[in-house]
């Protein structure tokens, strides 16, 4: 039988999601067995033409990591699925728009103003921005174009599994990595990780108690065995798919939701504002709107991850033609 | 007039591409290393809570998400003016202290050895990770697999994810260790002080011992005459977590010496269109374009930078390595480029000893690792060495702990405008007359690779072996030649 | 600004048992209110999730208008009270995503009130046409 092709690409990612490929330490040996690694910047000496000069369909499965943020990453992802039989959105960003999807709070004019403009130690505010198509004396340069708005992988190319995570733990790579080369992969569409919340596999301590306050993890000390919604710290997760092994609420941290929703929770803002108020102990509307303007910022917390993969995918424009 | 674009990754992909200009008599007119990739933390983070950003901020990069993490978390001590307990102070640094180790031998084995172990002159083919462990034994080639994971596991234990930790909080950690971690952490970290001995035992037996690299490392083509910045202690000894940023001149001479609240009367960032990464210089010397001398305020940082600010190690091994190296260059700064691999070793020396020292304290496992903020937030300055450099992040935030404004300046940034001073030597080194030194690429990419530069942290893309593509047009835009790495 | 020929989509979800019925009767008792509502029954208000909430801005709705029993006549004790800790929540989420509070509205309108349901109705729709189309799916590169 010949090896499997796998290829693995990022777009606009942090590359954490390579080191946690690399975290699965002496089991990439298996990895090795099974396949032939064709493509991976990492690791292995990319050869972008080979990619462009391959066949369609030359890649057996493609890991795509990141969001797409410009019109390089759009570019490339469009060419990797044309090559590749099957496409996974590998991680957070790629599958939700993870962490750089929070610029959909804000659009290109404000970043650029701020970067390159206002920011503290940028000399002159002279606003040269940085361009797609630049004259120098010896002739042009090009740059990718930034766009205004962040995407995630299946608003730009289809989408065959994902794989949640920021990055995915080890044991949610392993059961990909796994169904990939045992060629046992589950229905198309199918989010590899947990079916049920994170609430499900935490093991504090529930005891179904209402809160009548809300705090920062930073305010207050932590009781390490409750619940730590039940102790007025929001956590996102009953609103997120579990599978990470309760990774931040074991640090004594909630969780802000990385995995991203589940099958039933499609929306994690939307799911939490109904959790969190379902635990808000009062009946006045005065107090209940005291308690729970205490939480501040609910969209960056609740769609910490998710915002260009949410329903509403970002803030609105106001300046729309 | 011929243009040359060295494309990292080719034209399509990007992340980092280097264009060549030459004149009329085939000289190199100019030089560009632009990077293509913008994410706009400094944006988005407003409007969040500011104890918030921690988090947040650590997916600027993933090959250094402690860096982010902690910078992050100092930059909140000041918003809150809180004094973290010791337990955690030493716990965060223990951290980081594994993060050095676990980032400077990836960095060693896998992207440089390759040119030094193998050689220069090696089949492209060979010069990987696996030559390297095929030169010096599959034995060796586990112990940086298994120290690896070792800092990844330490990492993991105090920061609850090894890959974006989530434990800094203003004033402290969410949690502290338990005695059994600690002697986990012990023996791992003894074990990485053995392997800091070996690597610099490798370094010596197969580069120092070979008059043919250390010839390499002295020439011309890879010596800058900059200014060099880093954080030391206040006894001038290098530090990774804490202390005052130091800057000496092209004599050694110290120049500055400030705590991280200052850095904006010593530092300013030029900005260019035609890259989305912005250049930092010493302000008071000022941005005089692409060059080097006193009278250009480009410095560089990173471990060669933190060696030329340092007046020594503050552990024995690490300071024992130390002296010998400024020894072989004959005192300092030393401006060799390719020696920041050498200086990256007694740093990941430094940091195994370190960790002992730290996890060997009884107060390590004290339940005290948090002191609760009570002052009203307003303004932060985190300053840490990242392995790739000198790392800024400076924080606004309004009565409610909401963030006003985020300010970052970041290792590899620091090092931008040298990066494109080193690509400019060795284009004008190797391209006379029109003819291409066929060593060219290898040449830039070495120069290149010393910085371990982490487009990451910069923009995105992630510190690796850059894939070279040179692509050679005649004045009619023709492909003449394209050479590959 | 806005345009005077605009006519705001309003998408009202109302329970059965007291709001429903009162603008049943706003009907049937032939009180002209605006068009501009498409009315969605739902038993309960406790029964209104912020999904459909957020999925009627989604869908093209400029204003949602989500309606029930007054406090304490609630048919299943206390759902309009878990409307009303949602509605606080839900409101801050879709102001900071760029959804002026206008346009979320949750109200308590009895079987009896077909009058007072008219009037909201009428009001919000001014407020709508004041503050013009919603125009979610604006932007460069929405797809
Ligand atoms: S999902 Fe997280 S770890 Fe992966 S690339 Fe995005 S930010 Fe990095
Ligand atoms: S809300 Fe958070 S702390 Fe509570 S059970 Fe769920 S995941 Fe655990
Ligand atoms: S606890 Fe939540 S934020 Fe943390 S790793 Fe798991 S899913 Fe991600
Ligand atoms: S039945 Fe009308 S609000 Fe519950």
């Amino acid at each position: 039988m010949s090896k499997l092709k796998l290829a693995v690409y990022w777009t606009a990612a942090c590359g954490g999601c390579d080191v946690a490929i690399l975290d699965i330490n002496e089991r990439i040996l298996q990895v090795d067995e099974a396949a032939e690694i064709v493509f991976w910047p990492l690791a292995a000496d990319p050869k972008y033409d080979d990619v462009k000069n391959m066949p369609d369909d030359a890649i057996d499965v493609c890991l795509l990591h990141g969001a797409i943020r410009n019109s390089e990453n759009e570019e490339m992802a469009r060419v990797l699925r044309q090559k590749s039989k099957v496409m996974i959105a590998f991680g957070s960003c790629s599958a939700f728009g993870g962490i750089p999807g929070l610029a959909n709070f804000f659009d290109k004019k404000e970043i650029f103003e701020r970067v390159y403009r206002e920011s503290e130690s940028t000399a002159g505010k002279a606003g040269v921005y940085p361009s797609p198509a630049v004259i120098v004396p010896e002739g042009e340069l090009t740059i990718p174009e930034f766009y205004d708005t962040v995407l995630t992988l299946d608003q730009v190319v289809e989408v065959d599994y994902y794989v949640p995570g920021c990055p995915p733990a080890v044991d949610t790579i392993w059961t990909a990595l796994e169904a990939i080369i045992t060629g046992e992969l589950p229905l198309r569409g199918t989010v590899i990780a947990g079916v049920k919340t994170l609430c499900d596999e935490c093991s504090r301590k529930k005891e179904e108690k209402k809160i009548t306050e809300i705090k920062r993890p930073m305010e207050v000390e932590i009781d390490p065995e409750r619940c730590l919604l039940e102790q007025g710290i929001v956590c996102c997760g009953p609103a997120t798919r579990g599978g990470c092994g309760a990774r931040c609420t074991s640090a004594n941290m909630p969780c802000r939701g990385c995995y991203g929703p589940t099958d039933h929770s499609i929306d994690q803002g939307a799911k939490l504002v109904s959790a969190i108020a379902s635990i808000i102990d009062s009946k006045d509307p005065e107090e209940i709107k005291k308690i729970t303007h205490l939480l501040s910022d609910p969209a960056g917390t609740f769609y910490r991850f998710s915002l260009p993969g949410s329903m509403l995918r970002r803030k609105r424009k106001e300046d729309v033609s | 007039m011929k243009r040359i674009t060295i494309d990292p990754i080719t034209r399509l992909e990007g992340h980092g591409k280097i264009e060549i200009f030459l004149d009329e008599e085939g000289n190199v007119a100019n030089t560009y290393f632009q990077v293509p990739e913008l994410r706009g933390f400094e944006k988005f983070c407003e409007g969040r809570p500011v104890d918030e950003l921690p988090r947040i901020v650590s997916r600027i990069c993933g090959v250094c998400p402690e860096a982010h993490h902690l910078a992050s978390t100092k930059a909140l001590d000041g918003v809150w003016q809180v004094d973290p307990p010791r337990t955690a102070k030493m716990l965060r640094e223990l951290m980081y202290s594994a993060h050095f180790i676990h980032s400077h031998c990836a960095h060693f084995y896998a992207l440089a050895a390759p040119d030094f172990v193998l050689g220069p002159d090696a089949k492209p083919e060979e010069r990987n990770i696996l030559g390297v462990v095929a030169k010096v034994g599959l034995e060796t080639g586990q112990e940086v697999i298994k120290h690896r994971a070792y800092a990844q596991d330490i990492q993991a234990i105090i920061g609850g994810k090894a890959t974006h930790p989530v434990t800094g909080l203003p004033g402290g950690l969410s949690k502290g260790i338990t005695p059994e971690e600690r002697d986990e952490i012990l023996e791992k970290g003894k074990s990485c002080v053995e392997f800091g001995k070996l690597s610099l035992k490798i370094f010596e037996d197969v580069v120092l011992k070979n008059k043919e690299y250390l010839d390499l490392i002295l020439s011309d083509a890879y010596a800058l005459n900059t200014y060099s910045m880093g954080l030391v202690d206040e006894n001038n000894q290098m530090n990774f977590y804490d202390g005052y940023l130091r800057v000496v001149d092209q004599e050694g001479k110290e120049v500055a010496k400030f705590p991280a609240e200052d850095y904006l009367d010593y530092i300013e960032e030029h900005v260019e269109a035609w890259t989305y990464l912005k250049f930092p210089y010493l302000k008071e010397v000022g941005w005089k374009g692409f060059v080097d001398g006193k009278e250009s305020g480009i410095y560089r940082v990173a471990p060669l930078g933190r060696i030329n600010v340092s007046e020594g190690m503050a552990t024995p091994l690490a300071n024992e390595a130390y002296q010998k190296m400024v020894d072989t260059f004959g005192g300092k700064p030393i401006q060799a480029t390719l020696a920041f691999h050498w200086a990256r070793l007694v740093e990941m020396l430094y940091a195994a000893e370190r960790l002992v020292q730290l996890a060997e304290d009884d107060e390590i496992v004290s339940s005290q690792v948090r002191t609760i903020p009570t002052a009203e937030p307003g303004e932060g300055v985190g300053i840490i060495e990242a392995p790739r450099g000198t790392l800024i992040h400076h924080y606004q935030a309004d009565e409610k702990g909401m963030t006003k404004k985020v300010n970052l300046i970041v290792g590899t940034t620091n090092n931008h405008a040298a990066i494109n001073l080193s690509v400019k030597r060795a284009a004008e080194n190797l391209i006379k007359k029109g003819k291409v030194d066929q060593g060219l690429l290898n040449m830039i990419e070495m120069a290149f690779r010393a910085y371990d530069p982490c487009l990451s942290c910069a923009t995105h893309s992630i510190p690796g072996k850059t894939p070279l593509e040179i692509k050679i047009f005649d004045s009619q835009g023709n492909l003449q030649e394209e050479l590959w790495q | 600004m806005a345009d005077k020929k605009f006519e705001p989509l309003i998408v009202g979800i109302l329970c059965n048992w007291c709001s429903y019925a009162g603008a049943d009767l706003a009907g049937t008792s032939r009180f002209k209110y605006p068009e501009n509502i498409k009315i969605i029954r739902v038993m309960c208000s406790g029964r209104v999730d912020p999904l459909f909430v957020i999925k009627a801005f989604k869908e093209g709705a400029d204003g949602v208008l989500v309606s029930g029993c007054h406090p304490g006549d609630c048919h299943y004790i206390d759902g309009n009270i878990k409307a009303m800790r949602r509605e606080t929540l839900l409101s801050k989420l879709l102001e900071d995503l760029g959804i002026e509070k206008e346009r979320f509205k949750l109200t308590w309108v009895s079987a009896s009130e077909g009058e007072k349901f008219v009037e909201i109705v009428e009001e919000m729709t001014n407020t709508l046409r004041e503050l013009g189309p919603l125009n979610l799916e604006g932007g460069e590169k929405i797809v």
